[in-house]
Parts: structure tokens; sequence; C-alpha cells
């Protein structure tokens, strides 16, 4: 018995030396926590429980069977957030430089599979070379049994992915299947081919960081949600954000203790519209007049800002707010940005998260490019998602409402529950100028501003649509905060499922 | 006495001038500009006219166009404020010809005294201290340098028809001489349409002390003590203060006294100012008059309890001056911050946009501490880049110098003002500096105490230590909330202020549904037992500690809380014990990409490229002139380095953000 207590105490030191004192140096030296370090930060005091902590690699090819860690080059188990399970991975970069091994994996679909059973997030802390070359095949198996098992996960409980170190190749398409993914500054970066790779092919000369940095992927790809400074402070919004989310598709949300009374009036959202409506505003002053403690976990900040998502609370609990922001492009749709909010949206419909709209919309971005590229089939996203989301919908017009984009944005007709506008709403099929040029096409100048001048007077306000039902109530500005309270206090019952399908054809 | 009054100004003046008149019954006009068609100042006027368009040269400047409001509205008189057409003579003169009365001196004095060189002939004659210089407008470089020469170097060079510290520029030699005189006479020519500027003796580390008088149209006439005002940045002054520190009952006397010879020497009448620049010694020069109302003028109104603008009115309506000078008796102390928009923080570049909050300190009727706020904006308003950034003026009185100070201190950490940025911070910080605190201050205060930036972490240890006891109490508050499962009511936590780490052990005892806690906190062997409470929708907090109240504004951000107090502008990091130390452990990184382009600070319109393509550059060099608020702000490197590409040119207009240059 003491003996194998003995081989059990020297095994458990192993694991937890890992690669050992200087590699460990190396990584800290690269601002890079260890994997240990990072689950610690991560995890509520005390609370992380590991698995398979002595689980060795298979591999005997290539003096493999020589250098035996146990482990395997990833830490995995469960913690606790703020009092509430989670299964947590973190690959060792100490350890065969992270790299994904048959063994690896089985940890990884281990806690995956578990979390889907009973119904908790899974985060993984991403720090890996690639695949374990030595093991060829085995481990390129291995990575798809992890695809395979995010699939089945996606929509059933929530998914984070925390990139710090190197992601590339095969390995990149695990986070990207998962709901959000973080990236630290300057010591990460995420490709499917490196920058040799690149440079072989195509003979372009481009460095990582240029590559997959951060920036890249945070500004231009929008495949990364949000960048961080360093590993601890990535840590810790990853708590914040899992603070918003239910536990599964089958819970709701946490509750928060309000400090922040639901009635609060914000009397600066009434001087937020300019006189001029061609004269843009900032919406995010308006989401965060209207939740909770101006606490608003925002989604993609730096990617297709024209539109804004993200996770607030009313009354303590989780709603999702998409917005038009009339600071960039006008707050116009574009390719982008549809993308960006329809993914949003669906992610918000999987987790029982009542979804905001703020509309300040002008319609959607015209140009070659945009056509192309696909507006059409892009903006369809955006429409199909908020027309199949189930989720109580409640929408607030805040002053542009054009054309098809009016449709798209929560609309009445895509079954919004609560349909608000403010007095400054306009509510047409286009401006007043355009859509007169149209109608007395050849008339003269002067004839045109006149005309127009007519019918932005018949349509610069919210009263035909109101007089139509299509909205269901005028509402000052400063008592948004409540009335968007009531509402969702009201559709708490809401019941309603879409015809019964193996699953919709959405046009990705 | 008037029925109609047309106010010829906007912001915190327009506001001030129209209770007056709305206390004596007087029936106002006010004028907006496009800019200012949703202006604070509106909702005090009976009556309301637009004036044209935003830039004032088309809207407050423009004569014609004011006049003729003032005929079809029928007005009685105009008060002009200051600023704008305050000393305007044409404008005065134009009114009177109209029939209708100006509220402010006769022509002839804001003539005389308008010319910066005229009126020290004239208080030189009057028998008044003068300081060397300033006898001849300047025509060009080299009567420049030979008046520089005369008077001797250090010089000043001043716009003659200026004020408010635009068009002044000190030469400590004959090279700055040519340059100085250059921007000064660009700078005069922008703000007042006329590059006429002279010279005089600079006076190192002078202080700045003004006497204000009051004079009826039969000739008698009063003064009214003294402000102090050497609290300056850039000839701008920012906190000024009644009775001053330096001057004592004979001193005080003797400027009332030849403030009333020069006054006296073109007959003056109504509201005016004397400025004389005095020294340690207790000796005085004449600088200049001001012959309108000062913006500083409630310093003098709270210490006298006095309403300025009201005599102003009643002098202007041919009655008589009712105060005697016998009566004149300064009551405690008084001291005004002028709050700006601008960033402190960032080389205080002026700040445009929306207030999108608003709180105003005069919180509760008090009798004992009298703070007076006088503000132009509100909740909602937008600063625009048109004209003067300043937004309001916060005072408070006490029974001493000490007193006053301390009150302001306490005002300034209640005012909530956000959506641009203030130097709210850098005034408290101004107020809690040691060197002001002794009253040992002069004109080169901030130069001297603040070198060439402030950095908002210049307090003292109390303030760092209220400021670290409050982010460790929010972030308790924070911990226990987001518990979904369980309680966590102690702990550790270190609040790291500019990079020093204060490890704190904290025991939450007691929170309510008011957002009232109670916690006990031990930093080494120190215990403070600690009450707060979170004010919402304001970010604010009061925290009680050894029965003192201390109010704190906060704002939560990634890893911690931004917070100000006490003149305390920063950010505060709260980690775990575990966390500090592996935070320790992670190395700097080296500058990031964001320095190889220079954006612009401000929206505004480039006025000068001071540098080529390929140039390479020294840190602190000048690179673009950029105008903006009616300021020329000189832009400067960051860091030794080469410009690789300029994409703006001359004249072009550019908004915040906006890349300018890039650097190899």
């Amino acid at each position: 018995m003491d003996k194998i207590t003995e081989e059990l105490e020297r095994k458990r030191k192993k694991a937890i030396e890992g690669g050992g004192e200087k590699r460990l140096a190396a990584q800290h030296a690269k601002g890079k926590l260890s994997a240990r370090e990072r689950i610690h930060v991560l995890a509520d005091k005390d609370s992380f429980e590991e698995y398979d902590m002595f689980v060795e690699h298979r591999s005997k090819d290539f003096g493999m069977d020589k250098n035996i860690i146990p482990g395997d080059g990833v830490v995995t188990g469960h913690c606790k957030i703020n009092g509430r399970s989670v299964f947590v991975f973190s690959q060792d970069f100490t350890v065969y430089g992270g790299s994904l091994s048959e063994t690896h994996a089985e940890k990884i679909c281990k806690i995956l599979d578990q979390a889907i059973k009973l119904g908790c997030p899974i985060i993984g802390l991403n720090d890996s070379g690639g695949a374990r070359i030595q093991e060829g095949v085995a481990s390129l198996g291995g990575y798809a049994e992890v695809f395979q098992r995010n699939v089945l996960a996606s929509g059933v409980i929530p998914q984070i992915s925390v990139i710090m170190g190197p992601c590339a190749g095969g390995a990149v398409y695990s986070p990207a299947i998962t709901d959000f993914i973080f990236m630290v500054k300057d010591s990460s970066y995420m490709f499917v081919t490196g920058p040799d790779v690149v440079k072989t092919v195509t003979h372009e000369d481009v460095s990582a960081e240029e590559l997959g940095g951060s920036n890249s992927h945070t500004k231009k790809s929008g495949v990364v949600d949000l960048s961080f400074e360093n590993d601890v402070l990535a840590l810790e919004e990853t708590r914040r954000l899992l603070d918003f989310l239910p536990l599964s598709n089958k819970d709701k949300p946490p509750i928060k203790k309000i400090i922040d009374p639901v009635s609060r009036k914000s009397g600066n959202l009434d001087t937020l519209i300019p006189d001029n409506s061609n004269i843009p505003y900032d919406m995010k002053e308006l989401v965060l007049s209207i939740i909770d403690e101006e606490d608003f976990f925002e989604i993609q900040t730096d990617y297709a800002k024209n539109i804004i998502v993200g996770f607030g609370r009313i009354g303590g609990e989780t709603i999702g707010i998409v917005a038009n922001q009339p600071m960039v492009l006008a707050g116009c749709l574009d390719i982008d940005s549809s993308r960006k909010a329809a993914r949003f949206i669906r992610f918000c419909d999987c987790f029982n998260i009542p979804i905001i709209t703020f509309v300040d919309v002008p319609g959607f971005l015209p140009g070659t490019s945009q056509e192309h590229n696909g507006i059409i089939a892009h903006g369809a996203k955006l429409l199909y998602a908020y027309a199949e989301a189930t989720v109580p919908k409640v929408t607030v017009i805040t002053r542009k409402a054009y054309g098809g984009a009016y449709d798209v944005m929560a609309s009445k007709h895509l079954r919004g529950d609560v349909n608000y506008a403010w007095p400054t709403a306009e509510i047409a099929v286009m401006g007043s100028k355009g859509a007169v040029e149209i109608i007395y096409r050849g008339s003269s100048e002067k004839e045109i501003i006149k005309k127009s001048k007519e019918y932005q007077k018949k349509f610069s306000n919210p009263f035909i649509a109101a007089s139509r039902g299509y909205l269901d109530d005028l509402i000052r500005p400063n008592n948004t905060r409540y009335r968007i309270y009531r509402s969702l206090d009201l559709l708490k019952t809401k019941k309603l499922s879409n015809p019964a399908k193996k699953h919709g054809n959405i046009p990705l | 006495m008037f029925k109609k009054i047309l106010i010829a100004n906007r912001g915190e003046i327009a506001c001030r001038i129209a209770k007056t008149c709305k206390k004596m019954g007087i029936t106002t006009v006010g004028i907006y500009s496009d800019a200012d068609a949703r202006a604070k100042h509106l909702e005090f006027m009976d009556d309301v006219v637009h004036v044209g368009l935003s830039e004032s040269v088309h809207s407050y400047l423009n004569i014609d166009k004011i006049i003729a409001i003032a005929k079809t509205h029928k007005v009685d008189a105009v008060h002009p404020g200051y600023g704008f057409l305050s000393e305007n003579a044409k404008f005065a003169s134009s009114l009177i010809k109209e029939g209708i009365t100006f509220i402010g001196p006769p022509v002839k004095a804001i003539q005389t005294m308008g010319d910066k060189i005229e009126s020290k002939k004239v208080a030189r004659a009057a028998g008044v201290n003068v300081i060397p210089g300033g006898e001849q407008a300047i025509i060009n470089l080299s009567a420049a340098r030979r008046e520089a020469k005369r008077i001797g170097y250090p010089i000043m060079i001043k716009a003659s028809a200026g004020g408010g510290g635009k068009g002044m520029r000190v030469a400590k030699n004959e090279k700055d001489l040519e340059s100085g005189l250059k921007s000064a006479k660009n700078e005069a020519k922008q703000a007042f349409g006329d590059d006429k500027v002279f010279i005089e003796k600079f006076i190192i580390n002078p202080r700045h002390i003004e006497i204000q008088i009051l004079g009826d149209l039969n000739g008698n006439m009063i003064y009214l003590g003294e402000r102090e005002c050497s609290i300056q940045r850039r000839h701008q002054k920012i906190i000024e203060e009644c009775p001053s520190p330096l001057v004592d009952e004979s001193m005080r006397k003797k400027m009332g006294e030849q403030a009333l010879m020069l006054a006296k020497a073109v007959n003056y009448s109504s509201a005016g100012t004397v400025e004389f620049v005095a020294t340690s010694d207790k000796s005085f020069y004449f600088l200049e008059m001001n012959t309108r109302l000062q913006v500083e003028h409630p310093v003098t109104e709270l210490v006298l309890d006095l309403d300025l603008v009201e005599q102003m009115i009643k002098i202007a309506a041919k009655q008589r001056l009712s105060i005697k000078q016998s009566c004149i008796n300064l009551n405690g102390w008084a001291i005004e911050a002028r709050i700006y928009a601008e960033d402190p923080l960032h080389g205080f570049m002026p700040s445009t946009g929306r207030i999108n909050s608003f709180l105003s300190p005069v919180i509760e009727k008090n009798n004992e501490i009298k703070i007076r706020l006088d503000s132009g904006v509100h909740e909602g308003s937008e600063v625009s880049m048109y004209y003067d950034p300043m937004m309001a003026k916060l005072v408070t009185h006490g029974k001493n110098r000490e007193n006053a100070r301390k009150n302001l201190s306490n005002a300034l950490d209640l005012f909530v003002l956000d959506g641009i940025s203030t130097n709210i911070s850098f005034l408290n910080n101004v107020l809690n500096n040691k060197v002001f605190i002794s009253g040992n201050i002069n004109t080169s205060f901030i130069d001297q105490e603040y070198k060439s930036a402030f950095l908002g972490n210049e307090v003292n240890n109390e303030v760092k230590l209220i400021v670290a006891i409050a982010s460790v109490c929010l972030k308790a508050i924070e911990v226990k909330r987001q518990m979904y499962v369980g309680e966590k009511n102690n702990g550790k936590f270190y609040a790291t202020l500019e990079e020093k780490g204060f490890l704190f052990k904290y025991s939450l005892i007691d929170s309510n549904d008011n957002n009232d806690h109670k916690l006990v906190l031990e930093y080494k062997k120190d215990k403070f037992d600690v009450k707060i409470k979170l004010i919402f929708n304001s970010s604010l907090i009061k925290l009680i500690l050894n029965n003192k109240c201390y109010y704190i504004q906060y704002k939560k951000v990634i890893g911690g809380y931004k917070v100000k107090h006490g003149g305390y502008d920063g950010f505060v990091s709260i980690n775990s014990p575990y966390e500090y130390n592996l935070k320790k452990g992670i190395p700097k990184k080296v500058t990031s990409d964001t320095d190889r382009t220079l954006l612009s600070p401000m929206p505004g319109r480039v006025v000068k490229i001071l540098i080529k393509k390929g140039q390479k550059i020294k840190i602190g060099e000048g690179l673009i002139i950029l105008d903006a608020m009616k300021m020329e702000n000189i832009i400067k490197a960051e860091k030794d380095s080469e410009v690789s590409e300029i994409f703006i040119k001359e004249n072009d207009a550019v908004f915040v953000d906006q890349e300018l240059m890039s650097f190899i």
C-alpha cells in the first residue's frame, strides 16, 4: 500500500511539473501563465477537480516511449464559477508543445461528453502547437472526435474558447464551432495555414501576428469575439461572460440580485436623438442607460461596428441586445453586420435569452462589393435568425426604420412580441428625397424638394405604422427601461415552437 | 427701470444674467446660433431668437443682426455678458444710436481701455504703477527686436485687442521672439480679427490680482475688494478666489485707490475690473482694465453678498449707486473653479460631444456651506467646437480660505459630468496641492507643480488610501452579488494604484436593499470600519470612515475600476493575492502598433503642418497645428521617429481619431 501511495505521489508530482521548470520559465517569459495557473484564475478558489491526471500517451515511435509525462499535455476537469459548475480543459504548452495526441483528445472528449450529459458549460483554454506529428493519423482522428462533440454540444451547452497561445491547422476548427472565442493580445494566434506555408504557396510574406493575431481576427475576419491584454484579464472576463449565461438549453439564465431599480428613468434619452435626422448619435448610450448598472458585455466590439450586440440585464435577468449604431456607416446593414447579429440572435434563441432590438437603420449598404460578395444571402441570415427565434422579442424603433431593413430588424411581421417606437421614429420605404425622386421621376428640382417635404411630413413619424398595429405603443424615451422590463415580465410565460423538422436550411 | 433686456451672449453667463433679470421683473430676450438650438440658456429666456450660423462671426459677433433683433423686439437695453461683443465699442455706440441702452461702461472708456497701449498711457498719466513697455504697437520683427532689447528679456508679446490668454506669447530670447511674434499675430487675427500686438516686460512668477470696481453715471465710484486669479493654464484663469492670500488691508486700500484713479480718468461707469500683477513683496503694477463683467465675478458676490449684474442694470437705468465704500466688508472666503471641456490626462486637448450625464453637486440646501453652480450646460447638452470650452463655474464659500477650499474640493467630488472629458479632477488636484493650500501661489503654479502634464496620481497618501478602500469595497460587494450558489463575504484583495499594490483583508458585515453596506477592512495593522452607499445611475459612492464622509466617482472597467476622488483620476486594479502575484510575473509589453500612427485628438481644422514626409522628428517636437475651440493646439511627437506618411493637408477639417500621419 505504501508503495502504491508513493508511486501515486511521484506520478502526481510529475504530472503537475509538466514540461519542467525550464519550459515553464519560457512560458512565463512570453507573458503566458501555465495551464494550471490559468485554471486557478478561472475557477472559484479551491473548486477545481482534475480528471485523468495519470493518462499517458500510447505512442512508441520516434522515441516517444521514453518521453512520457502523465497528463499528456492537457489538464481537464471541472470547477465552479461563482458557485456554478463548468467543465474546463487547459492545454499545457510545456508538455510536447501542447500538441494533441489520441489520448490528449480522449481527455477532452471525456469532459465534453460529461458536460453535454450534465448540462454544464465547457470552457477550453487553447495553447497548442497542433497535431502530435509523431502519432500521425491517430492525432487527426482525435481532432475529429473533438469536432464531432463540439457540434453535438452546440446549442445544448454554452461553449467558450480562449486562445492563449498558438492554435493552428485543424486545431482552429474546435474553437470555430464553439459559441465564443476570446484571444490574448500579442501572445496568441490562429490560422489554418501558417506564414511558412503561405510563403511557399502564394509567395506572400506575412507575420504570424498579421496573419492570425488578435488584431486581425477581432477587426478584420470577425472570427474572434474579443481580445484582452493578458491571460488574467481574458480569464476574468470569461468568468464575467459566464455570469450572463444559463448552464444549458434546459436552464434559465441566472438571476442577479437587483440593486438598480427597474423603474429608474433615463432623462438623458429624451435628448439623445438630434433634431436633424442626418446627424448620428451614439446608440451605446441608449444600451447602457436601459440595462442594470451599465453592465454590458459587448460581443465583437471591434468588428462590424455598425451593429452592437451583447448581453446585459434588466431586473437582474439576462437579455441579448441587438442595436444599429448610427455612428458607424449610418447604422446600415451590410454583410459583416448581418452575420454578426444573426449568429448572436441564434445563440440567444438556443439558450432562452430574450432579444431586445433597438432600430435605427437607413437600409442595406449599396454597392458592387456588397452585392458581389452576397449581401442577399448574408442579409437573409439575419432575417432568418430573427424569424426563427422563439424567445421573447421586444423591439424599440428609435429613429429610422427604412425599407427591407425595417422588416428584418425584429419587426412585428417577424413575430416580434412587443414592438415599441419613440416619437422620433420614421418608418418608411426609404428616405423622403429618394422616394419622391421615384414617384415624381422627371420633375423639377423645386418640385422634388416640395414633394419630399410632403413625403417627409407623412412618413417621418410613427403614426402610420402605429395605426396599422405594426407598433404596439409609442413610448417616452426616458421610460424605455421600465417598459421593456414590463414586457419581459409579461413574456415570461411565452410558449412558441416552430413546425417540427430536422433543422431548417439557413442560407449559409 | 427697463422692461425688456436682450442678452447678447450664450452659455452660463447668459443663464446667470437672465436669472437676475427675472428676479428684477425684467423680461428677457435670448439669442442662439444653429449649434445652440437646444442650448441651456434658452430655457431661462422669456423669448428666444435665432441669430445665425454656428460660427460666432455669423452669430454672437454679428452686430447688425443683433441690433436688428433688439429693435424688432423693442428691448430697452442689451447686456453683453463677457467675451463676444462685451468690449466692442462699435457695438455699444451702434446700440446707443438706436436709442437702446448698452449695459456697460461709456463707449469712450471701452475704447481707451480696450487698446492696451492707450490704456497704459492713461494709467501712467493717472499715477498708477505700470509695467515697463507696451507703449507702442509692434509693426514688424525688427521693431519687435528693438523694443525687446530696450525693455530687456524676458518679454511678453500680447494681442492688443486680446483677452482670455489668446494671442499671448513669452519670449526668453531673440530666437523665441520671431516664432512667438508670428503665432501671437496669427492667433490674434483669428480670435479678434485684429493682429495688432505689443511687447512688455515679462515679470517672472507674478501673482495676478485684480480689483472689482463699480461706478454710477453720477461719478460715484467704489472698489469691491480684490480677486486673486494666479492659477492659470496657458494664461487662462482656472481657479480664482476672493480675497487674495497675499493682500492685506493696506495693500487692498492702495490697489483700490489706484483702480479708482484710473477709472475716474476715463469717466468710468458700470462694473469694471482693473487687473494688476503683484509680487510677493506686495508691489503691484497695472496690467489692463476689463470694461465688462468678469467670468470670476461670483467670488466677489459671495464674499460681499451682492449681485453685480443687478448693480450693472440699475446703474445703466440711471440709478444712483446705493453702496458706500465704507460699507464694503469682506466676509469669509470664496473660491471658484472653472469647468472646461478638455482632457487634462491627454495634454488638455479640447473635448467635444454630448454630455450624457450631469449631476449638480448642489444637492441640498445647507445654510452653512454655500455652493453655487453657474452652468451653461445640462444633461443632453452638446459641447461644440465653435465656442469657448468653459461649461460651468463652481463656487464655494467658507468662513476662511481652508474652509472654502475643502467645500470646493468636496463639491468637485460630487460633480458628475460624463460623456466628454472635463478638467474636474485636475481642478480638484490643484485644490489639494500643498503649494496651493499654503496660498503662496503665482501664475507659473501649474507649470511648476505639474511640469508638462497632469497624470491623475499627484495626490497624498490619505487620498490614495480612500481610493483603495473604496475600490476594495466595490469589489467585495460585487463578489457577493455574483455568487449564484453559495455565499462569499470575506477575503483578501490587492488594490493596485499606479503599480503599487495594497493588500486588504475584508469582511462584508451587512448589506441591505437600499445599497447600504457595512464592511471591515484591514490594511497592515490598521483596521477600518467602513459604511458605503452606492448612489445609482450616477456612478457615485458615499463612503463613511471615522465619521468623515467622502464621495467617490467610479466606473467599472475590465480588471478593476476607474476612480475619481480628491484629485486622483486613474485606474485601480483589483486582484486576489493569487492573481496579483501571477500578474507581477507577466513581463511588460513593448510598444504596440498604434504608436506608429498619429490620430487627431480632437475635431478641428489643420492650420499648419510643421514637418515634411521623411523628416526625422524628436520627442516633443511640434508636428501639426490644429485649430479647435478657437485655440491653436500644437500636436507634438510622443517619441523620436521618422515621418513616413502625411494623410492630411493644411486647411483640412479633421475629426477625432482621424489618422493624421504615420511614422516608421
